[in-house]
């Protein structure tokens, strides 16, 4: 049952937020709401016998389809890195004012519950209903309070995910009519024997979807201008939760399904990977908006990721895991910062920040940390994840892997420029009368960067629980 | 049979009422009375409790399905009347005779989910088409309208003649207008008959294809659904085409098989066509109206889909695919008719207006443009199974869906208009009942999103 309640309490919580009118209670009500759910999946993963942790209804008899929700390791990491990040998005941004908050906080809500149903559903119709479900409460969000050009920003994203997911669909009602039992389970699915020249098509069907998603190069365009456009809270849940919807479905709906086409086009999607990691690290460095540099360094971060899936490696796909969470945490670690840069001070653009060390310290130790971690210094948490990914990609081509190594040393450009740029020198006009966060946002930091150095110094935890995941990807190849 | 009759004795009924009272709102009670009575006549015959027998020496067979799109079209036309009646009242000057056009179309409705032989299809043809070209010209007074509506009777009594001449052909080739009469083996020389029922066959394609609206015969459309009042375009497009739709497949699930391999190849041509001009125009449209007068041709592409696979999937698909289909343009429509501007732009900041009707207009667009949790994904979801279930035309399965892509642009940007843009949408009078009869509306739409067996059970009990 605890996966049903995992949707159904954002779900509920989400619509009923639609009809609070009044602002603060519309904030109030999503943090209690967020606040609730992360307590339920801390529970219901660690407290919970497992036979808690499914759940299997009748939904649809004569499409063989059913209502069936399980959690494996990678989902249970994956709905607490969701439970995590939306009660402290929502404390990060607890001062910020929106038009209409409660339509706003029940659309976030909506968000939520379709990624936590996209991360705990085993059929494939199900997973296709989630994954929508998450995208168009997100459409909305970013074009109703996004920035100046979010209609366009907006609606290219959507254009670009739902393309993907109608291949998707394609892919999935082909395999559909393949299975022995005419069913959607993923069991079934996993048990298709199909040829190799048959997997060629439906595996791209699949894999554009979920690289459009993530994105890799050249799926990426639309990302940039949506993260930068859409507001910051959205932003964070897009970067920091929703692009892992593409390499969760690469792990759990591709690579067991596809085990010949896997390997035939690795090498393909790992140059492209890299290719991208490079690309967008060198476009990270000319930036001059935060919003940007840190939408392209993500796309770098998630170029390694995706990269290393294909290599084939125990070893890789165990930092795979590790970086999601992290990748997550951390990313949306720069945006709470990010954030609170533009909202007291109206700008994001490096050129017009200055020495604000000396007017925010707590603002910027904090953010170094949150820096280090992006460029994965040991003792961080990023640190131990993107070894482990080196070392599956080396073990893969030691040339890509050290083409890839260059994209460290650009992290650290890149993250360290905007660091000196922001908080030292002398400040300007704009940040002369800057003062430090607020405690709502300093709370939210904190946990992060308490994360941030627990899983850096520890990362066992996580390890332990995406084991079973790890073993089941490989032991299927 | 009791539909049929019923049918036609109510559109009486409703003429003889415009001169008993002069009462407008009351026409509209009486109708949607009728039309509870209809369906009441119609379950009475399905469920052999009640049916009135002709013999009509196997020209006219009802089955299941038939009677269970009867239902589901007269359900349809119910919930129009209740949307948009009031709307009806104020196309013209003769509502009664409004009312009365409606029920005929509908005794050809239910002729055309029955029929057995080609005579029959005419005849219901012709009955569903004569009073469409005089609701298009309800508007007298309006030069669009009577243009309309001269284009439509032209441009249909052609087709008339065109599907007559395959009727001709084909009795000339089998000696029958049964659907399921063999060809004469010829004894002595003159054409082959098959030949000539391969011909018949091709005519009566292309009449099925206009009436429906399929490329390259559906030059008609935009004109006719853009120049009619929108009240009987919001009929024409929805609840008449889906049983242009049931004859189609009527026609061909038996003769199909004349035709052999060319008939997937003549009909994947048809599809794409159809799909191509009726998304990409689409997305040019400066009107609504006119934008969904071509998204209904787009919206026809996919329904064809149902005539390719033709099997099992596909009959319980076209018949979810009407309804979602039908439901979500009536409400677009009910709503566009209270807008005082068609225009896209007319579109601009309802949702501050009027939250309630912008809520709804977007579910119905959502369900249109086939999107999860809406009527609009099981349906879409159907036709494409039911091709991939047959195997061998994934490539047309992919090709349709980039079109649904497409069509996702031009849904959304009355979406962007309503919820995006600042504006100040001039809308008639909104009465609490309209809003009330579109939230229900949308409701059910979202609800057959979830559970598609609703609507599909039907088949079954």
């Amino acid at each position: 049952m605890i996966p049903v309640f995992l949707i159904l309490l954002p779900l509920l919580t989400g619509i009923v937020g639609f009809f609070i009118k009044e602002d603060n209670a519309a904030k109030g009500w999503a943090l209690l709401s967020a606040v609730l759910t992360l307590v339920v999946a801390i529970a219901g993963i660690y407290f919970y016998p497992s036979i808690q942790q499914s759940f299997d209804s009748a939904w649809l008899p004569a499409l063989g389809s059913r209502f069936t929700l399980t959690m494996d390791g990678m989902s249970k990491m994956l709905v607490l890195l969701t439970a995590v990040s939306f009660p402290l998005i929502f404390l990060a941004t607890y001062k910020n004012r929106y038009k209409n908050a409660g339509s706003f906080y029940a659309l976030m809500l909506l968000t939520q519950a379709g990624l936590m149903g996209v991360f705990v559903a085993n059929d494939a119709l199900l997973f296709y209903f989630f994954w929508e479900l998450a995208l168009i409460p997100v459409y909305f969000l970013c074009s109703l309070w996004g920035g100046e050009k979010r209609i366009a920003a907006t609606f290219k994203f959507f254009i670009y995910t739902f393309v993907g997911s109608l291949m998707m669909l394609a892919g999935i009602l082909y395999l559909y009519f393949q299975t022995a039992d005419h069913s959607f389970a993923w069991q079934s699915f996993y048990a298709v024997q199909m040829e190799p020249s048959q997997q060629s098509l439906i595996f791209w069907l699949f894999f554009v979807a979920f690289a459009i998603k993530m994105p890799i190069f050249p799926f990426h365009t639309w990302q940039p201008d949506a993260y930068e456009q859409s507001p910051t809270a959205t932003t964070m849940v897009l970067s920091g939760v929703m692009v892992k919807m593409g390499i969760f479905a690469v792990v759990k709906w591709l690579i067991p399904f596809f085990p010949a086409a896997a390997d035939k086009y690795a090498q393909i999607i790992i140059v492209l990977s890299v290719v991208g990691m490079l690309y967008a690290s060198l476009i990270a460095i000319r930036q001059d908006d935060i919003k940007r540099l840190i939408a392209y360094s993500s796309i770098a971060h998630i170029g390694l990721m995706s990269a290393t899936l294909f290599t084939n490696s125990r070893v890789g796909l165990e930092g795979v895991m590790i970086q999601m969470f992290n990748h997550g945490v951390n990313v949306i670690g720069l945006w709470i910062v990010a954030d609170a840069i533009e909202q007291q001070l109206g700008t994001r653009k490096l050129s017009e920040l200055g020495g604000l060390a000396q007017k925010a310290p707590v603002l910027a130790i904090l953010l170094v940390v949150m820096a280090f971690a992006n460029i994965a210094l040991p003792l961080t948490n990023a640190f131990i994840g993107e070894f482990l990914m080196f070392n599956g990609l080396f073990s893969y081509n030691i040339w890509i892997a050290a083409i890839a190594g260059i994209s460290i040393i650009l992290a650290a450009v890149y993250t360290l420029n905007m660091v000196q740029k922001v908080f030292y020198g002398n400040t300007t006009v704009v940040t002369e009368n800057a003062i430090d966060i607020s405690g709502h946002i300093k709370l939210a930091l904190v946990v992060l960067v308490v994360v941030v150095i627990a899983l850096g110094v520890y990362p066992q935890p996580m390890i332990d629980l995406t084991k079973d995941t790890v073993g089941a990807t490989m032991a299927g190849k | 049979m009791n539909a049929i009759i019923l049918s036609a004795l109510l559109g009486v009924v409703m003429m003889f009422s415009g001169i008993i009272t002069n009462n407008k709102s009351v026409l509209k009670y009486i109708a949607a009375a009728g039309l509870l009575l209809l369906i009441a006549a119609n379950l009475l015959d399905t469920y052999a409790l009640f049916k009135i027998n002709i013999n009509t020496h196997g020209l006219l067979s009802f089955e299941k399905f038939g009677l269970y799109f009867n239902t589901l079209a007269f359900g349809a036309t119910l919930v129009y009347v209740c949307l948009s009646g009031s709307d009806i009242e104020k196309a013209g000057i003769n509502v009664a005779e409004y009312f009365a056009l409606i029920f005929f179309v509908l005794c050809g409705i239910s002729i055309l989910s029955g029929f057995n032989g080609l005579l029959m299809l005419f005849l219901g043809i012709e009955i569903l088409s004569i009073p469409l070209y005089i609701l298009t010209g309800a508007d007298k007074r309006n030069l669009k309208s009577n243009e309309a509506s001269l284009k439509y009777f032209l441009m249909g009594s052609f087709t008339t003649g065109i599907m007559l001449m395959g009727i001709a052909l084909f009795y000339g080739a089998t000696g029958s207008f049964a659907l399921n009469a063999p060809a004469i083996i010829p004894t002595t020389g003159g054409i082959n008959p098959s030949f000539l029922q391969v011909a018949a066959l091709l005519l009566l394609f292309v009449a099925m294809a206009f009436k429906v609206s399929a490329a390259p015969f559906h030059f008609w459309t935009p004109d006719v659904y853009d120049g009619a009042p929108g009240v009987f375009t919001s009929f024409m497009a929805t609840i008449v085409k889906a049983a242009g739709f049931i004859a189609f497949i009527r026609l061909f699930q038996s003769q199909s098989v004349v035709l052999g391999p060319t008939w997937k190849i003549i009909l994947s041509f048809v599809i794409i066509a159809t799909l191509l001009i009726g998304n990409i125009t689409a997305v040019f449209q400066q009107s609504v109206k006119r934008m969904l007068a071509y998204s209904s041709i787009a919206q026809a592409g996919f329904m064809l889909f149902a005539l390719f696979a033709g099997n099992d999937l596909a009959r319980e698909g076209i018949i979810l695919y009407s309804v979602a289909y039908s439901l979500a343009t009536i409400g677009i429509f009910a709503v566009l008719i209270k807008m005082s501007d068609y225009t896209f732009d007319g579109f601009n900041g309802l949702a501050k207006k009027h939250p309630v009707l912008a809520f709804t207009t977007t579910i119905f667009l959502l369900s249109l443009a086939g999107i999860p949790l809406t009527a609009g994904f099981f349906a879409k979801y159907y036709m494409l199974a039911a091709v991939v279930k047959e195997g061998g035309a994934l490539w047309l399965v992919i090709i349709a869906l980039f079109f649904a892509a497409v069509s996702v642009y031009y849904y959304f940007k009355v979406i962007q208009a309503m919820y995006f843009k600042e504006g100040d949408a001039e809308t008639t009078e909104i009465t609490g009942a309209f809003k009330t009869g579109l939230v229900l509306l949308a409701a059910f739409v979202i609800l057959i999103g979830i559970w598609p067996s609703i609507i599909l059970n039907g088949f079954y009990f």
